[in-house]
C-alpha cells in the first residue's frame, strides 16, 4: 500500500507542493540562522584559532574575552617563562588602532604584535608577500578582507603605505585570516613595530603566548601558571568557549537568532502540521473506505508514516539546498566570510524536521485510528 | 413480522439457498443515557448465496446500521451475528479486517474512488490490501474492467469519468477478490435510470452467477422490482419481507 499512498500524496499537487514546501521554508530559516548564529559566534573568538603554534594563553585573572585583555608588565612573562612545565612563552599584543589611509579616509583595525624573534601567532598561510617581510621597518601583513575593506575594488598591490598613530606603516604582504567579529581588517606586525602603531601606554603586552614542555599536561601547566603568577592562564581551546560564552551570556545575539530559529521552527511546524491535517482529512473518507475493505491500522499508520517522511526528506532536501546556494553564492562577500552552512546546523535542522514531521504524523495518525470504519456509509 | 422465520422454513425447504448471513435479535443502541437511541430493535435476518437482497426504508429506519453491523464495521449492542459461518463477535480487530478483506466486497454510495488513482489502480486495491504484487494485481483489475466494460477508459481518473463508468469502476474494486458476500448502499442513487438498471443487471449478474450473497440498501424504487427479496425496515424493526423468492424456491 505504499505505492497507493505516494500516489495519493502526489496526485493531491497543491498539498504535496504547500507540505513540501512548509518544511523547504523552515529548514531553510532554521539552517541558514544557526548556521549564521555559529559563524558569528565562531567569529568572536576566531583569532584564539588562528594561533595554531601556542597552546597556553596567559593573561590578567579578570579577563572575560578576547577583546577585552589589559595590558601586563613585562616582568609577567619572565615569571611565567620560569613556571615549571612552560617550555617556551612570548609577548603577545592584541588591540584596535585606527589607520589612516593616504586619501584621508580613517578604518579601525585589529592590530597584532607577534613576537619578533620566533613570530608565534603569524598568518596561518599567506596570499601575497612573505611572512619575513615583516622584518623590515614598519612593515605590516594584512588579511585579504581587510585589504578589500581598506582599499575597495583595487587591485591587491603591496607596498602601499599609510598611518598609524602617525606613523608610516608599509603593507608588506596580505594573508589569510579568520575574518573577526566586527569586520575590521586584521594588521600583523613585530610586537616591537607594535610599540610604535599603539598609542602610548604604560604596559603593551596583552596576552603571554606560551607552549608547555614536551609530556606536560597543558591543564595542568595553567594551573601551576596562576598559582604562581596569579595571572589567568588557558589552554586554548579553553579561551575559545570562554570567549565564546562571554557573548552568549553578555550579549542579545543568542536571543535574537534564538527567536528567529524559534519562529523558523514554529511557523514551519505550524504550516507543515496545518497542511497535512487537512490533507489527511480530505482523504479520511478515503481511508475510511481502505479500512472497511480490511487495511489494517497498522498498514494506514504506515501510510502515513511514509507520506510524512517524504514529505520531510523533500523539504529536508530542498531547504537544505537552497541554503547552500546561498552560502556559495554570498561565499565571495567580504563582511559575510567565515559565516557557511554549519555541520551542526544541518543535523540540528535535520533532528528538528523529524520533529515537526513526527507531530504532524501523529496528529493525522490519530484522526484517522479514531476512525469507525462504519462512516464509510453515511456519504 | 418475524423474518427469521420466513428464511428458515424456505432453507430448509429446498436445502438449496445456503445462508450467507444470519442475525438473530439483533439490537444497536447509540449514545449514552438519556441521548441513547435504539437503532435496531431485535433484528432476525438471513441472507442466501445467490440472492439478491434489497434493505428498503425511510431514511433512519436502520438499513445503514444494520448492513454495518453485517459487514463487520460496527458492534451490535447485542445479539448475534453470523457471516459465512463465522461468528463475527469472535474475531478480535485484527481478524475482522483480515475476514473483510477476503470475503466481503464493498460498493459505496459516493464510490469512494481515490481520485489520485486511475480506474485500473482503484479496482486493483482490495488485491493490493491482501499483499498480491502489484504487477499481478493490475493486470487482474485490467481484465475485471474489461468485463465491466471500461478497458478502454482503464487509465483515466475518477474525475475523467461518468457516474455510471466510476461505479462500474466500484464494482470491479468490489469483486476482484472474489468476496461471498457483496453489501451495496445505494448503488444506484446517483445513476440516472438506464445506468443505474445496467448496474442492478450487473450486480444481479455476479450475484446468481457465483453464488454470491449481495445485500443492497436502496431508497430507488425503480431497481426494487430487480432484487430477488425486499426487506422492508421501519424504526429500526424489519416490516415486511418479500415471499417471492421463497415461494419459487418451495416450488422448485
Amino acid at each position: 500500500m505504499s505505492w497507493v499512498a505516494l500516489r495519493m500524496l502526489w496526485g493531491d499537487r497543491g498539498k504535496y507542493v504547500g507540505l513540501v514546501m512548509g518544511v523547504a521554508f523552515a529548514v531553510f530559516l532554521m539552517t541558514q540562522q544557526v548556521s549564521i548564529f555559529m559563524g558569528i559566534l565562531r567569529r568572536t573568538a576566531s583569532q584564539i584559532i588562528d594561533v595554531t603554534d601556542a597552546q597556553l594563553w596567559v593573561m590578567d585573572n579578570k579577563v572575560r574575552f578576547i577583546d577585552e585583555a589589559p595590558g601586563l608588565p613585562d616582568t609577567d612573562l619572565m615569571r611565567v617563562r620560569g613556571v615549571p612545565g612552560v617550555a617556551w612563552a612570548v609577548r603577545f599584543y592584541k588591540g584596535q588602532v585606527r589607520a589612516r589611509l593616504d586619501n584621508g579616509n580613517f578604518r579601525n583595525v585589529v592590530l597584532f604584535g607577534i613576537d619578533d624573534a620566533s613570530m608565534v601567532g603569524a598568518p596561518r598561510a599567506m596570499l601575497r608577500g612573505e611572512l619575513s617581510d615583516l622584518q623590515r621597518p614598519n612593515a605590516v601583513i594584512i588579511d585579504k578582507a581587510g585589504y578589500e575593506y581598506m582599499w575597495p575594488g583595487e587591485p591587491q598591490r603591496l607596498g602601499r603605505e599609510f598611518q598609524l598613530n602617525d606613523r608610516r606603516a608599509v603593507l608588506v604582504g596580505i594573508c589569510d585570516a579568520s575574518p573577526p567579529f566586527t569586520t575590521l581588517p586584521v594588521l600583523y606586525t613585530r610586537y616591537s613595530q607594535a610599540q610604535d602603531f599603539v598609542p602610548r601606554e604604560r604596559n603593551l603586552m596583552t596576552f603571554i603566548l606560551a607552549s608547555p614542555e614536551p609530556g606536560a599536561d597543558a591543564t595542568e601547566v595553567c594551573r601551576r601558571i596562576e598559582a604562581r603568577t596569579g595571572l589567568m592562564a588557558l589552554t586554548q581551546r579553553e579561551f575559545f568557549w570562554k570567549t565564546i560564552y562571554y557573548f552568549i551570556g553578555s550579549t542579545g545575539i543568542p536571543v535574537n537568532f534564538g527567536i528567529t530559529i524559534a519562529l523558523g521552527f514554529i511557523v514551519g511546524a505550524a504550516v507543515t502540521s496545518q497542511t497535512f491535517y487537512l490533507f489527511t482529512i480530505e482523504n479520511l473518507k478515503y481511508f475510511g473506505a481502505l479500512k472497511a475493505m480490511g487495511l489494517s491500522d497498522r498498514r494506514i499508520v504506515g501510510m502515513i508514516l511514509l507520506q510524512a517522511l517524504l514529505v520531510g526528506v523533500m523539504g529536508f532536501g530542498i531547504g537544505v539546498g537552497l541554503n547552500a546556494t546561498f552560502f556559495e553564492a554570498t561565499s565571495g562577500v567580504t563582511h559575510l566570510a567565515g559565516l557557511y552552512m554549519a555541520p551542526f546546523a544541518f543535523v540540528s535542522v535535520a533532528v528538528a524536521v523529524f520533529a515537526i514531521i513526527s507531530l504532524t504524523a501523529l496528529v493525522a495518525i490519530r484522526r484517522v485510528l479514531v476512525l469507525e470504519p462504519a462512516v464509510v456509509f453515511r456519504g | 413480522m418475524n423474518d427469521c422465520k420466513l428464511e428458515n422454513s424456505a432453507t430448509g425447504a429446498t436445502g438449496r439457498l445456503d445462508q450467507a448471513v444470519i442475525c438473530r435479535d439483533v439490537v444497536k443502541e447509540f449514545g449514552e443515557g438519556d441521548s441513547r437511541t435504539r437503532a435496531l430493535q431485535g433484528i432476525d435476518l438471513d441472507v442466501h448465496a445467490g440472492q439478491m437482497t434489497l434493505l428498503v426504508g425511510p431514511s433512519g429506519c436502520g438499513k445503514t446500521t444494520l448492513i454495518s453491523i453485517i459487514a463487520g464495521l460496527l458492534q451490535p449492542t447485542s445479539g448475534h451475528v453470523q457471516v459465512l459461518g463465522h461468528e463475527l463477535h469472535e474475531f478480535k480487530p485484527r481478524e475482522l479486517a483480515d475476514f473483510r478483506a477476503a470475503n466481503i466486497g464493498f460498493l459505496f454510495q459516493q464510490y469512494k474512488l481515490i481520485p489520485a488513482l486511475t480506474a485500473v489502480e482503484n479496482a486493483a486495491i482490495p488485491l493490493l490490501i491482501a499483499r498480491q504484487p502489484r504487477v499481478k494485481a493490475l493486470r487482474q483489475a485490467e481484465e475485471l474492467l474489461d468485463v465491466v466494460g471500461l478497458a478502454a477508459r482503464r487509465h483515466a481518473y475518477p474525475a475523467q469519468l461518468s457516474g455510471g463508468q466510476q461505479q462500474r469502476v466500484a464494482i470491479a474494486r468490489a469483486l476482484i477478490h472474489q468476496p461471498r458476500l457483496l453489501v451495496c448502499d445505494e448503488p444506484t442513487a446517483a445513476l440516472d435510470a438506464e445506468s443505474g438498471y445496467r448496474v442492478m443487471e450487473m450486480l444481479r449478474e455476479v450475484a446468481i452467477h457465483a453464488e454470491r450473497a449481495v445485500i443492497i440498501v436502496t431508497h430507488d424504487s425503480r431497481v426494487l422490482a430487480l432484487g430477488d427479496r425486499t426487506v422492508s425496515l421501519s424504526d429500526g424493526r424489519i416490516m415486511h419481507a418479500d415471499l417471492a423468492l421463497e415461494e419459487t424456491a418451495h416450488e422448485t
